[in-house]
C-alpha cells in the first residue's frame, strides 16, 4: 500500500497586499520524516508557516496545498488543528485569565471530539499531563498559570512543545523554535521534539540557524530564498550552508 | 439542577395558591401621572394613610426636581405623562397558548442558557394551569422560613401584614429626596419584595431559588426592602438569566438594605432585560437606585451583579458604612453589545471606624456598546482607619465600542488607605488565532477569554447562578467577533 504524503505543497504562489512572497514553493512531506526549512529573513519562511496554519491576510494566487489528499486551504484554522496540524508559534501570544490547563484540555477535547474519540475528563486529563510533563522534564507550576502569561521566552517555547506533546499532531510545524533560546533551553526543547517523533507523524522545522539541527537531526534539509526552495539535500546540506553561507549557496544554485 | 427545577416548578404553582404576587387588579389606569393617579393606585392596593401620604409627598417633591444630565448615556427624552402607572398583567387572551406559539429563537436561548425545559413555558408567558401537588416543596420552604420567623413576601403583602416594620425602614436608606428616579419610584412603586430576618437567624436557603420565576412578573417600579436584624444573615438573588421582555420601557426600581449589628446581607442580581435589537431600537431602560446601610457594628453588605441586558443600565449599588468595623463589597460584570449603554458603578461611604470596602468591576464592551464605570469612595472625617480596594477592569471586543472610567475619591481622614487599580485590555486577533490554531472556535475562544476576565466576580455569585452567568455571557456576546 503506497502511503499518501501528509503534506503536498505544489507550486504555491502567495502574497500580502499585492506583494508576492511565495513564488512557486513546492514541498512533499511523508509520515515519519523530519524536514528542515532554512532561509534568511524575508525568504518567506514565516509566510509559509502562517499560510499553512490558516492565518488571515494572505492571498494565494496559484498552486495548491494538500493535507492527506485534502485541500488544506479550504479549511478554517480550527478545522486544520482538529485534523492534526500543529503550529508551534515563533512568538506565542499571552492570554491572561485563561488557565493553561483548562485551555489545553478544551483544545485536546475539541480535537478528540472531531476524531470520534471520547473526551477526557479532568482526572484523566491531569494524568496525561503529568505523564507528558515528566517526559519533557517540565516544571509543574507552568500548568497553574494563565496561557503564556508572564512566561519567559524560553518558557513559552517549552510550553509550545508541551502542547505538542499533549495534542499529538500528525504534522507539527515548528516556526523558529530556537529563536531567543540559550543553549540549555535549546537542548531541552530539542530533546522534547525528538521524543515526540512517531512513524505516523511528521515535523517541519523552520529555522534560521544550523545550530538547532545539531539537536533535531533532520531527514531532509531545504534552503529557501526569494519565496521558494532553491536547494534540497540531507543533513549535510545544513553544514555546508553554515560553512559557506547563504549568499554562496544562492549564487551556486 | 433537577432538584432546583422541581422546587421552582412547585413554587410557581404555589404562587397562584398563596397569591404571592398580590397585584391582581381588573383595570389599568390610563396613561398620565397626577396626584389623582397616585391616590387611585394607593386605594386599589388598600394602603394605609401613612403610605398614601408618603407617596404624595414624594410625588410633590418629584415635581420640583429636574432630570439629571450628568450621566454618560444617551436616550430620547422620556414623556412621563405617556406611561401607564398601573396596569394589570397580560390578559390570558393574548398570551401564547402553548410552547408551539412561542418564538423559536426565544426557546433556543433558553436552551443555550441551560434553563430546564419545564421552565420554558412559564418564562415565555404561556398561561399555566394552576394544578399542583398537595405536598409541594414550595410549601415546605415557606414553612421552614416561617418557623424561623423569617418574613419573606411581596412588598404589598408586607404593607398589610407588617406595617410597622415597613414604616420603620422604608425610605431610611433611600429617601424620596435622594434622586429624580427614586422620587418617582417612591410615588408610584407597584410591588417588590420584603424580607426581614430576625435576630441571630441565618436564612437557611438562597432566596434566589424562590424568586426565579417570579421575575417574569417584575413590575416597572419595583420597591424592595430587606432588613437583617442583629446577627442575622441572608443571601438574596433577584433576576433571571432568561431574556425578559416588557412593553414598559422604563424600569426605575429602588432597593434598600438594612444590616444591623454583626449581620450580613448578600444581594445578587442577574439582569438580562431586553437590550434592544442589533440597531439599538427598543430595549429597556434600567434606572435603579440600590443602597445598603451597614447600620450596626461589624455588619456586612455585599452586592454582586451580572448585567447583560437592557438598552441602558444606570445604577450604583452602594454601601453606607456607618457601623464601626462594617464592610461593604461590590462585584460587578457589566456587558454592553450592539448599541447598549451602561453607566454603572458603586459608592462606598465610610463613616464609622475601621470600615472596609472592596470594589471589583469588570466591564465588557462589544459591538457599538458604551460602558462606563462610575465609582465613589468617600472617606469622611470620622472614618478612622478606613480601608478601600478598588479594581476596575475594562475589556474591549472589536474597534467600535467604548469603555470609560469616572473614579471619584474623596478622603477627609488621613489614617485611611485607598487603593485603586485599573486596566484596559482588548481581545486581540492574535489571541483568537492562537485559540483557533489549537482547535477552538472563535466564539468559544471569546467566551473563554471573557470568562477568565470575569472569574473574580463570578466566584462571588451563588453557585447555581455562577454556571448560568457564564452561559449568559456567552449568549450576550454572540456575534461580537467576526
Amino acid at each position: 500500500m503506497s502511503k499518501q504524503p501528509i503534506l503536498e505543497i505544489e507550486n504555491l504562489h502567495a502574497g500580502v497586499e499585492n506583494k508576492q512572497i511565495l513564488k512557486g514553493f513546492s514541498l512533499t512531506i511523508n509520515a515519519g520524516e523530519v524536514h528542515a526549512l532554512m532561509g534568511l529573513n524575508g525568504s518567506g519562511k514565516s509566510t509559509l508557516a502562517a499560510i499553512l496554519a490558516g492565518r488571515d491576510g494572505y492571498e494565494v494566487t496559484q498552486g495548491s496545498v494538500k493535507y492527506y489528499g485534502k485541500d488544506l486551504l479550504e479549511l478554517d484554522p480550527e478545522e486544520r488543528a482538529r485534523e492534526g496540524l500543529f503550529l508551534a508559534f515563533q512568538y506565542p501570544v499571552e492570554i491572561p485569565g485563561v488557565n493553561s490547563t483548562y485551555f489545553l484540555k478544551a483544545s485536546l477535547n475539541e480535537i478528540r471530539k472531531h476524531q470520534g474519540l471520547p473526551e477526557l475528563d479532568a482526572i484523566d486529563f491531569l494524568t496525561l499531563v503529568k505523564e507528558k510533563m515528566k517526559l519533557l522534564e517540565l516544571n509543574e507550576d507552568l500548568l497553574k498559570r494563565s496561557v503564556n502569561s508572564g512566561f519567559s521566552g524560553g518558557e513559552k517555547k517549552r510550553a509550545e512543545i508541551f502542547q505538542m506533546a499533549v495534542l499529538e499532531p500528525k504534522l507539527a510545524i515548528l516556526d523558529e523554535t530556537d529563536s531567543g533560546l540559550d543553549i540549555d533551553a535549546l537542548k531541552t526543547v530539542s530533546t522534547g521534539v525528538n521524543k515526540l517523533r512517531r512513524p505516523d507523524s511528521a515535523q517541519l522545522v523552520i529555522t534560521h540557524y544550523q545550530r538547532l539541527l545539531n539537536y533535531i537531526v533532520p531527514d531532509f534539509v531545504h534552503v529557501m530564498a526569494d519565496g521558494r526552495i532553491i536547494k534540497s539535500g540531507d543533513k549535510s546540506l545544513a553544514l555546508e550552508l553554515e560553512s559557506k553561507g547563504y549568499d554562496w549557496l544562492i549564487k551556486h544554485t | 439542577m433537577s432538584t432546583a427545577t422541581d422546587t421552582i416548578e412547585s413554587l410557581v404553582k404555589q404562587e397562584y395558591k398563596y397569591g404571592f404576587v398580590t397585584d391582581v387588579e381588573s383595570e389599568s389606569t390610563p396613561p398620565g401621572l397626577s396626584e389623582e393617579t397616585i391616590r387611585h393606585i394607593s386605594a386599589k392596593k388598600k394602603e394605609p394613610t401613612w403610605l398614601t401620604d408618603w407617596r404624595i409627598k414624594a410625588f410633590r417633591y418629584w415635581q420640583t426636581m429636574t432630570e439629571p444630565t450628568w450621566q454618560f448615556v444617551k436616550y430620547p427624552k422620556i414623556d412621563f405623562q405617556d406611561i401607564s402607572y398601573f396596569s394589570q398583567p397580560k390578559p390570558p387572551a393574548n398570551a401564547p397558548k402553548s410552547l408551539d406559539e412561542v418564538d423559536p429563537k426565544l426557546l433556543e436561548t433558553y436552551e443555550k442558557l441551560g434553563i430546564p425545559l419545564r421552565e420554558h413555558a412559564k418564562l415565555a408567558g404561556v398561561a399555566v394551569d394552576a394544578i399542583f401537588d398537595s405536598v409541594s416543596v414550595g410549601t415546605t420552604y415557606r414553612e421552614d422560613l416561617a418557623k424561623k420567623g423569617i418574613i419573606f413576601c411581596s412588598f404589598s403583602e408586607a404593607v398589610q401584614e407588617h406595617p410597622d416594620l415597613v414604616k420603620k425602614y422604608l425610605g431610611s436608606v433611600v429617601p424620596y429626596t435622594d434622586n429624580y428616579y427614586a422620587a418617582l419610584n417612591s410615588a408610584v412603586f407597584t410591588d417588590g419584595s420584603f424580607c426581614y430576618i430576625p435576630k441571630g437567624v441565618r436564612c437557611p436557603m438562597e432566596l434566589s431559588t424562590y424568586f426565579r420565576i417570579n421575575a417574569a412578573k417584575s413590575g416597572q417600579f419595583e420597591r424592595t426592602l430587606i432588613v437583617a436584624d442583629d446577627g442575622a444573615s441572608v443571601s438574596y438573588l433577584e433576576g433571571c438569566t432568561a431574556p425578559m421582555r416588557d412593553e414598559n420601557q422604563l424600569h426605575a426600581a429602588v432597593v434598600e438594605l438594612v444590616a444591623l449589628e454583626s449581620s450580613e446581607i448578600k444581594y445578587s442580581t442577574v439582569q438580562n432585560w431586553y437590550p434592544g435589537d442589533e440597531n439599538g431600537k427598543g430595549g429597556i431602560y434600567n434606572f435603579v437606585t440600590k443602597r445598603g446601610l451597614c447600620k450596626g457594628r461589624n455588619s456586612r453588605i455585599t452586592w454582586t451583579q451580572v448585567e447583560t441586558g437592557s438598552a441602558i443600565t444606570w445604577k450604583y449599588p452602594s454601601c453606607i458604612l456607618l457601623g464601626d468595623g462594617s464592610k461593604g463589597e461590590f462585584y460587578s460584570v457589566a456587558v454592553v453589545n450592539n448599541y447598549q449603554q451602561a453607566d454603572t458603578g458603586t459608592k462606598m461611604i465610610h463613616i464609622g471606624k475601621n470600615t472596609k470596602s472592596t470594589i471589583v468591576s469588570k466591564g465588557i464592551s462589544a459591538g457599538h456598546g458604551q460602558n462606563s464605570y462610575r465609582g465613589l469612595v468617600e472617606i469622611r472625617k470620622s472614618a478612622e482607619n478606613a480601608r478601600n480596594f478598588s479594581q476596575c477592569d475594562s475589556m474591549l471586543i472589536g474597534a467600535k465600542c467604548g469603555a470609560h472610567t469616572f473614579p471619584y475619591i474623596e478622603v477627609k481622614n488621613t489614617s485611611s488607605r485607598v487603593e485603586h487599580e485599573a486596566s484596559t485590555s482588548k481581545i486581540g486577533e492574535d489571541q483568537i488565532f492562537y485559540c483557533n490554531s489549537r482547535g477552538l472556535e472563535t466564539q468559544d475562544a471569546v467566551n473563554m477569554i471573557v470568562n477568565g476576565f470575569c472569574k473574580e466576580v463570578f466566584k462571588e455569585l451563588p453557585m447555581e447562578f455562577a454556571v448560568e452567568a457564564q452561559k449568559l455571557l456567552g449568549v450576550s456576546l454572540e456575534g461580537s467577533v467576526g
